[in-house]
């Protein structure tokens, strides 16, 4: 089956899940469509001195050694796993197609840096040319492939056996959303019949969760954790630091049909627009929002008025929701007024380089329950915001397209639309 | 729907031997040139970046502030690539351009580290201690300088080119990736016109000290990359390319000419063991056979000095092209990581261009002189850990 452009049309066949509220997509969304929140306070290092001290954190997956770079390559693998099996596609070990995959730009970390620092006993004052002096001893060299970038890729590729080069990617918080989209490309181009897209992100370290604050991004309403990420509402103060992956299984239709695969949902168009104003800000008048929709929209061959609802970036910091607002209420008109929008960030937090591809599952296990999570904490309306955030209680709904909006630092601007199964 | 041409129209070329292709070709005329800083860093030598008048592609000092040096590098490279092709300041067409950069990140503050590092161990809270320092004394603005996507985003800002960007992160096979993906989204019509490169700073003791872990850099004097027996591995070198990438029709509706045209790509991934390297390089020049046909080839060889690898792709490209002269970028300019790809690619153009490939490398016996003009350039990349490429650069008719 073709779209309306004359490409094949791309399906999702698997799916997997892992977030601050379970494993699974099940426990996800029997915690998400309850209204319950993953965020709590931070117990993996200590917060003494830190304006925010809580965030989403996945607690129930070991790392060894504990790192964001492992444990985002845990997450990852967990839900490729997830996905790959609902998707009964190709053999153990044996995927039929590429692997996409968002990663944190993660370092070697404090712990890692110390214990070099200390094989180097310097003397005095500690300096990189004392780390350097001991850096080729036998027990760090692990550390090398460990904080390469291409590293959790390069394992993923080895296990669930993908083909050609894996590609690691950042589009900073649209990341996950990028991937999927590179992946509908390559399948639009006949690259291959199946693809594997994963957002993954395990960050919540003292240094990171430093840098967001010290930008002034984080919120800092620590008590109760649970009430923090509070998206659209006129008290919001920031966002939240979230952990997760996300695994999607994409098909050609036609691919998916001759084999007899269950179709989750459609991937019907992708949309981006960079944003040369500000390392961090939007242009103010939202013109590269607005045309990040409009293009996720246009390739989906549908109109704005297709648009049923909105799985909205939300982040509750106060730039990007006021943004994302006027970026919406401009494509879709007075009628967004009615089109009920929510962010899942309210419960799950920011996953960062996940929350494109985290996202993606929810919207398309939102089209196919036919029930949209709420936004929780919404107590104060934000006047200027005058949308249906699907307040704090899920709702059930007709819907037949949703739109899925990603946007990050650097000017990443990435807009998905997702559909349910083509009825041709 | 037939694929279309990929025509290279403009290139941005920046390393320890100057800035631009024409002052690479004047510096790699001469077989021993070569910008090598052995103290700074020591025991491992790396290339440095040259003196740069950042001021002719960055404008404003605040930008160049906001920046760390390898974005710095790289949004220089940019500029003169946009400049070579005749689109800087071109704000429609730039406002539509794609970019496809490959990154590394991160860059610290080596003071505060340090300091850190010195007085941690000695605290009763270590934790609490680390937390107190990095909110007092971490600039706010060094977090943008570390992130991947933000030399995009600089570019974005800097540039104003704002179609759309992605960042493939992953060493050197990023630059391969970023390469191919670009190739085949104009092909495929999925973009008309691309910004595509990366760039590295090699003057960074933080980024040392991953690939010491490796025991990938060598410590020894220089000598070319093929020679490195005694002890192998890579020597760090600053820089970055960029390359205009535009579909040929696009190219000719605008009037630019193409500098020449990227006959074939090939990426591959194959699992590391002794003869993985050279098996997966003869799959990639076997694919791109039909490109290489009847021409005369002259290689450019992103080795790293690395071993066994170094010596499986020398044995991979013998084996395939007998007659080709080949040349080792990272003898002369250092290893690039994420740029080393880009960088070999920008240096064929040069070749094409020119009519002629840059002497062997002085003291390298594995680099055969070359005397006829090339008509196709084989530019391999082969990661120090993961990743093989392969692109064919050939005239532009």
């Amino acid at each position: 089956m073709k779209d309306t452009q004359g490409r094949p049309v791309i399906v999702v066949t698997g799916m997997g899940l892992v977030t601050s509220l379970g494993q699974g997509k099940a426990d996800n969304w029997a915690a998400l469509t309850a209204g319950k929140s993953g965020i709590k306070r931070i117990r993996r290092f200590p917060v003494e001195g830190l304006k925010t001290t809580i965030a989403g954190t996945v607690d129930f997956v070991p790392a060894e050694p504990f790192c964001a770079a492992q444990l985002s390559e845990n997450f990852a693998r967990i839900a490729a796993q997830e996905a790959v099996s609902q998707a009964a596609i190709g053999r153990k070990g044996d995927f039929p197609g590429p692997l996409f995959v968002a990663v944190p730009p993660v370092e070697i970390e404090w712990p890692q840096r110390l214990k070099v620092a200390l094989a180097a006993a310097a003397p005095g004052d500690v300096t990189y040319a004392d780390l350097l002096r001991v850096a080729e001893n036998a027990e760090f060299r692990p550390w090398h492939d460990l904080f390469l970038f291409g590293t959790v890729a390069d394992r993923l590729a080895d296990s669930f056996g993908t083909k050609g080069s894996p590609i690691s990617l950042s589009t900073a918080c649209s990341s996950g959303a990028t991937a999927i989209q590179l992946g509908v490309e390559a399948l639009r181009r006949g690259e291959a019949d199946a693809a594997l897209c994963i957002g993954t992100d395990g960050s919540v370290q003292a240094e990171a969760l430093i840098r967001f604050s010290l930008l002034s991004a984080l919120s800092t309403q620590n008590d109760p954790p649970e009430g923090a990420s509070k998206p659209f509402s006129k008290n919001r103060d920031g966002f939240v630091m979230g952990e997760g992956a996300a695994a999607l299984v994409l098909e050609t239709y036609a691919s998916a049909r001759a084999r007899g695969a269950t179709i989750l949902g459609v991937i019907a168009g992708c949309g981006e627009k960079g944003d040369g104003f500000h390392r961090t800000r939007s242009s103010p008048d939202g013109a590269p929002i607005i045309a990040a929709l409009r293009a996720a929209i246009a390739d989906a061959g549908v109109t704005p008025d297709d648009i049923d609802y909105v799985n909205a970036h939300g982040t509750s910091t106060p730039e990007n929701d006021k943004m994302e607002s006027l970026g919406c209420m401009t494509v879709l008109g007075e009628r967004m007024k009615s089109v009920p929008i929510s962010s899942n960030k309210s419960m799950i937090g920011h996953t960062l380089t996940a929350a494109g591809a985290v996202e993606a599952v929810i919207s398309l296990m939102t089209l196919a329950h036919q029930k949209i999570p709420p936004t929780i904490n919404y107590a104060v309306p934000d006047p200027a915001i005058p949308l249906d955030v699907v307040p704090n209680v899920a709702r059930e709904a007709k819907l037949r397209r949703v739109l899925s909006n990603s946007f990050g630092f650097g000017g990443q601007n990435t807009v998905l639309v997702f559909a349910t199964e083509p009825t041709a | 729907m037939n694929a279309r041409d990929v025509v290279i129209t403009g290139v941005g070329m920046v390393s320890s031997l100057g800035d631009g292709l024409e002052a690479h070709a004047a510096a790699l005329a001469d077989p021993a040139r070569v910008n090598i800083d052995a103290e700074s860093f020591a025991p491992y030598p790396v290339h440095p970046t040259p003196t740069l008048e950042y001021d002719r592609q960055i404008v404003k000092k605040l930008d160049q502030k906001q920046m760390e040096p390898w974005q710095r590098l790289g949004t220089y490279a940019a500029g003169l690539a946009l400049e070579m092709a005749g689109l800087k300041g071109d704000k429609e067409r730039l406002s539509n351009m794609l970019m496809v950069v490959a990154a590394g990140g991160g860059e610290r503050d080596y003071a505060v580290d340090g300091q850190i590092l010195t007085q941690m161990p000695k605290e009763a809270s270590p934790g609490v201690y680390l937390n107190e320092r990095l909110m007092g004394d971490l600039r706010p603005t060094l977090f943008l300088a570390q992130l991947s996507n933000l030399l995009a985003g600089n570019i974005s800002i800097v540039h104003g080119v704002t179609g759309a960007s992605r960042t493939f992160m992953g060493e050197e096979q990023a630059g391969v990736d970023a390469l191919r993906i670009a190739v085949e989204r104009i092909r495929a019509r999925q973009g008309d016109s691309f910004l595509v490169g990366g760039s590295f700073n090699a003057e960074r003791p933080d980024s040392l000290l991953i690939w010491a872990m490796g025991r990938m850099l060598r410590k020894g004097a220089h000598v070319p990359v093929w020679s490195r027996k005694d002890d192998p591995g890579f020597m760090l070198g600053s820089g970055g390319a960029f390359l205009v990438l535009e579909a040929r029709e696009v190219a000719a509706a605008r009037g630019a000419k193409p500098l020449a045209v990227i006959a074939d790509i090939e990426a591959r991934r194959s699992r590391r063991a002794p003869g993985a390297v050279a098996a997966s390089l003869m799959d990639c020049l076997a694919a791109a056979k039909p490109a290489l046909a009847g021409k005369k080839v002259a290689v450019l060889s992103g080795a790293t000095g690395v071993a066994p690898i170094t010596d499986e792709e020398l044995s991979a490209i013998r084996a395939v092209l007998p007659d080709a002269p080949v040349r080792a970028t990272g003898t002369r300019l250092g290893h690039m990581i994420e740029a080393q790809f880009p960088v070999g690619i920008a240096l064929a153009v040069q070749a094409l261009q020119s009519g002629a490939l840059f002497p062997a490398a002085a003291n390298s016996p594995d680099e055969a002189p070359s005397t006829a003009a090339p008509e196709a350039v084989a530019v391999t990349c082969v990661g120090h850990q993961r990743g093989e490429g392969l692109a064919v650069i050939v005239k532009a008719d």
